[in-house]
């Protein structure tokens, strides 16, 4: 007989269709980002670029990490700091955090294009894009979020690398744990979006020749 | 006389593939759509739910339908960008007719009457089965039953197969003598609660991505993931247990792993007694399939075979998906069977939680192997050589007997017969076999041999090009239907614009050569898919695979109905098999014994490392769609060769550098990718490009005796360093392609640092 260990939940754990909380408190709702689950489809990349404000432009970087040791790609989403450095190193203060924790886009107006918050972003994430000279980033969807939608990433994601869900639900669905604080230095970044961590101690499968019998 | 008619270069300033890049109006348009369209996608199995933008009778974009049960707004990069296959520069419009200065376009009537003289002519001098069709699974339920009757009915030629041939047709063979009928057993829904999940043969991360999400919630309740693939592909860097198996010798660890089981008594006796037979004699013939026997013949380590038993054995709920990795072999049915046998021994079949399935490739790769679409097959899954069979389908349609052909050749089988000489004259569709039969310069010389040939297409794909006449067909979007997706759910293609110019659907274009050859009485009814779709239900009713309860209306009220579906009021059937009920007349499955053999080539002195092939997600098939999108081909432009940087170091090879790649077929010249995720002794090539790019050049025409599915996955190769002049000129090109792709978008970052 299987061993109890398998740690099987009794219940299915994900809400049925239907069931799932109104999209309607930015607070209730967390965007959750598990790298370990990531299939390198760069699906989020191009659905992204799709979007009518930034019209071809993609606002995620989606990095193969090292081909040669392994399969491993990572998607980078704003993590939407809570005091964030963008915002602290821009000349123009063109950068804005509204109250709901979504750090926006540089205001055209005043955006410099001076690329100060591409330097000092800790997650690499603002772009100030040529032609536009004006620094793009994500902001969560605004336009899909606040029709009751999820973030176009979340919502096309195949493996759900991208996840967003209910903060209350989080502990059930994934056994990843969630993390919205990061030392970068000797700085504390707190973030509202969160970073999945594995278990440390889980396997992974890089190198095929230490997998099998035998050699050349 | 069909060869080229122009040179390789002249042919792609005509036809491409060029690359569409931005919506119809360009990004700056910001466009307001008349409608949205809820379909599916078109490049995979899977057939994801999607909406389509619509703005004046154009696709402009895509939404996520996030109501569709089965991806829930899930979507893969080619879904994302599937819209941009639409208004494309080299879309068909025209029919096209071969002159001695090259094609030129022809209206509709010219290019008909003189395919149809030509039909008459060819069946008049050499007999109607001189005349072959090679079709796909990328058509429609309805347009594969209609290319069937079309064959038979209207061409009066036995010679039908399909590019299925190369795709789904071991896992049917094999599902039909197991369980007496060929579907997965559950919808994807039961792999969310199974306890282990094997997974077979399949890049599932990059050839059915949203597959993954299931397999992981699984993970999250705790589920453990066993994946057997020579190459440690993105699903599998995480799973429990990686089993980097030596291509060709799956069904020596399935063999070994029933082995085990038996030994540790790890096997549902009752189950095994009340609803299978033949398990005394596959249990015979693995007595002797030992951890270490397995070992020798895997290159797996017998602790690794050991834990895969355990884990296996041990559960109490599983699911096992299997994919074109353990199909696509000279024993490709074998190695089906064998993963069947785990199931069985298990009892773990037709229960909540309990599942098996083949993760079918083509996007009606289920639904287009049911309907008489296969060189022995009738609607509803029936066989051609069956009398009872032949009587239904004949009273269906209204013919004799004796006008009802028999038995076909398979697609390789055809091809080998136009390259023989014996078949003169082909109807192509939805296939572009010179880039997805094996041995491509064997196809290019057939398909030269050929005295009439007719393409239907919407692009020029490398196939048509050989082609005398190419007929414009339409686009998924551009006509409806229903496919059955992998998971055997039937569900509704919706159209959502017209066909541009003179281009229309396939069954419009074979319903008129029909009726042109005097053979109208067969067809004229069909007036819609619709119509065609109703004599399908009856058809396919009473069938193994029974459509007859599924209608368009039920289809859209249940979002997808899974058959069989026998009557009106039949809700459907998402779980196969349950209380251990098979489909076979004694309602008992059948374990098969599948004694050991090596693959048909095997590497030698001559040649000595292994080569397999396969998919990248960016991709579909043969890449006549996603090789013209864009963004798609930046991501992923040319074909290279995956190598373990231990058997790189053997050849000198760093990253990047030119390797010329050989086996008894032909050779390439690609550029290396050196990588850690496989193993030592194998290449791989991803396989979607033409001529002397393709991985194809390479592979053999070995088929499984029993599915004729040819041997993509194992062949024997050599390898030689090369200089970079010697990538091939075609390589660079793409590369440069997708170079000024990026850099033409107003994507490109502003980099001063």
């Amino acid at each position: 007989m299987a061993p109890e260990s398998y740690g099987i939940h009794p219940e299915p754990i994900l809400a049925a269709p239907g069931t799932e909380l109104p999209l309607t408190n930015f607070d209730e709702w967390g965007f959750f980002i598990d790298p370990n689950r990531c299939i390198g489809c760069r699906s989020c990349v191009a659905a992204c670029a799709e979007c009518g404000t930034h019209k071809g432009r993609p606002m995620i970087h989606l990095d193969e990490m090292d081909r040669l040791h392994s399969p491993q790609t990572a998607p980078t989403v704003c993590m939407h700091c809570e005091d964030p450095i963008c915002a602290q190193v821009c000349p123009a203060d063109a950068i804005k955090r509204s109250e709901d924790g979504v750090v926006h886009a540089s205001q055209k107006p005043r955006c410099i294009g001076c690329q100060n918050c591409e330097l000092s972003c800790p997650f690499g994430v603002p772009i100030v894009f040529s032609g536009l000279e004006q620094m793009l980033k994500c902001d969560l969807c605004y336009d899909r979020t606040s029709e009751g939608l999820k973030p176009m990433c979340a919502t096309v994601c195949p493996s759900q690398a991208l996840l967003y869900a209910p903060k209350a639900e989080i502990s059930r669905m994934r056994t990843a744990q969630p993390v919205r604080e990061f030392l970068v230095g000797s700085l504390v970044v707190k973030t509202k979006n969160a970073l999945m961590v594995p278990d440390p101690e889980a396997p992974l499968f890089l190198d095929a020749a230490l997998l099998i019998e035998g050699d050349l | 006389m069909a060869t080229l008619p122009q040179t390789p270069d002249q042919l792609r300033t005509a036809f491409g593939p060029h690359l569409n890049l931005a919506p119809p109006d360009g990004w700056d348009a910001d466009p307001v759509p008349d409608r949205l369209v809820e379909t599916h996608c078109c490049f995979c199995g899977q057939q994801c739910g999607i909406k389509l933008k619509v703005k004046d009778n154009r696709v402009i974009g895509f939404d996520p339908w996030e109501e569709f049960p089965f991806n829930k707004g899930k979507l893969c990069p080619k879904g994302v960008k599937r819209y941009l296959q639409g208004n494309h520069p080299d879309r068909l419009t025209k029919a096209l007719m071969r002159t001695p200065e090259g094609f030129r376009e022809a209206d509709w009537e010219t290019a008909m009457a003189h395919t149809v003289a030509k039909i008459q002519e060819i069946q008049g001098k050499y007999g109607k089965d001189a005349f072959a069709v090679l079709s796909g699974v990328s058509l429609t339920n309805e347009k594969s039953y209609h290319v069937g009757k079309f064959a038979r009915l209207g061409l009066q030629t036995k010679n039908l197969d399909y590019n299925g041939r190369l795709c789904m047709v071991s896992a049917g063979a094999g599902n039909k003598k197991a369980f007496g009928l060929d579907r997965a057993a559950n919808s994807w829904e039961d792999i969310e609660g199974a306890e282990v999940i094997w997974v077979a043969g399949s890049n599932v991360a990059e050839c059915s991505p949203i597959t993954t999400d299931y397999i992981w919630r699984a993970r999250d309740r705790g589920a453990k993931l066993i994946v057997v693939d020579p190459r440690i592909t993105p699903l599998a860097r995480t799973a429990d247990l990686v089993l980097p198996l030596k291509p060709g010798s799956d069904s020596a660890l399935t063999n070994g792993i029933l082995h085990l089981l038996d030994t540790w008594n790890l096997i549902d006796r009752a189950f095994i007694e009340n609803h299978t037979q033949g398990f005394e004699e596959t249990l015979s013939a693995v007595k002797d399939c030992t951890p270490e026997w397995t070992s020798r013949m895997t290159g797996l380590p017998v602790a690794a075979i050991e834990k895969a038993a355990r884990m296996w054995g041990e559960a109490r709920t599983s699911f096992l998906l299997h994919a074109r990795g353990i199909e696509h072999q000279s024993k490709g049915v074998e190695n089906v069977l064998g993963c069947i046998n785990l199931v069985l021994a298990t009892g773990r079949i037709g229960k909540p939680n309990c599942g098996y399935g083949t993760i079918t490739g083509q996007g009606n790769g289920q639904g287009g192997r049911e309907h008489g679409h296969k060189c022995d097959q009738l609607p509803g899954n029936r066989d051609i050589e069956n009398p009872e069979h032949r009587k239904y389908i004949c009273d269906v349609w209204g013919c004799t007997d004796e006008e009802l052909p028999r038995k076909g050749q398979s697609a390789q089988e055809i091809m080998n017969a136009i390259h023989a000489g014996e078949i003169k004259g082909l109807l192509l569709l939805c296939f572009n076999p010179v880039v997805s039969l094996p041995d491509n310069q064997f196809t290019a010389e057939a398909l030269s041999k050929l005295e009439f040939f007719v393409c239907l297409d919407f692009f020029a794909s490398e196939s048509a090009q050989y082609a005398d006449v190419i007929l414009p067909s339409a686009l998924h979007e551009e006509d409806e239907g229903t496919s059955t997706s992998a998971e055997g759910r039937v569900i509704k293609i919706n159209k959502a614009v017209d066909p541009p110019g003179d281009a229309r659907p396939d069954w419009v274009i074979l319903n008129e050569i029909a009726h042109r050859l005097g053979r109208g009485k067969y067809f004229d009814h069909f007036t819609s898919p619709e119509a065609i779709f109703n004599e399908l239900r009856v058809a396919s009713k009473g069938g193994t695979a029974d459509y007859y309860g599924i209608t368009y209306e039920k289809i859209e009220r249940q979002m997808g109905v899974f058959w069989p579906c026998p009557s009106l009021d039949h809700p459907g059937t998402p779980r196969l098999f349950e209380g251990g009920r098979f489909a076979h007349p004694d309602g008992k499955a059948r374990f098969v014994p599948t004694p050991w053999r090596p693959p048909m080539e095997v590497v030698d002195a001559d040649y000595p490392v292994w080569l397999t092939s396969g998919r990248v997600v960016f991709h579909y098939l043969s890449g006549t769609q996603t090789r013209r999108i864009g963004w798609l081909v930046e991501q992923c432009p040319n074909p290279y060769l995956e190598i373990h940087p231990k058997l790189a170091e053997r050849y000198g090879l760093k990253d990047g550098d030119a390797v010329e790649i050989t086996s008894r077929r032909g050779s390439l010249v690609l550029p290396a990718k050196v990588v850690m995720t496989i193993r030592p002794d194998t290449v791989f090539i991803p396989y979607h490009w033409p001529g002397n790019l393709g991985a194809n050049r390479l592979t053999a025409r070995h088929l499984d005796p029993v599915s004729k599915i040819p041997e993509f996955k194992v062949s024997a190769c050599r390898l030689q360093k090369t200089t970079p002049d010697r990538i091939p000129a075609e390589l660079r090109e793409l590369q440069r392609m997708a170079f000024e792709a990026r850099t033409n978008q107003a994507a490109l970052p502003q980099r001063v640092f």
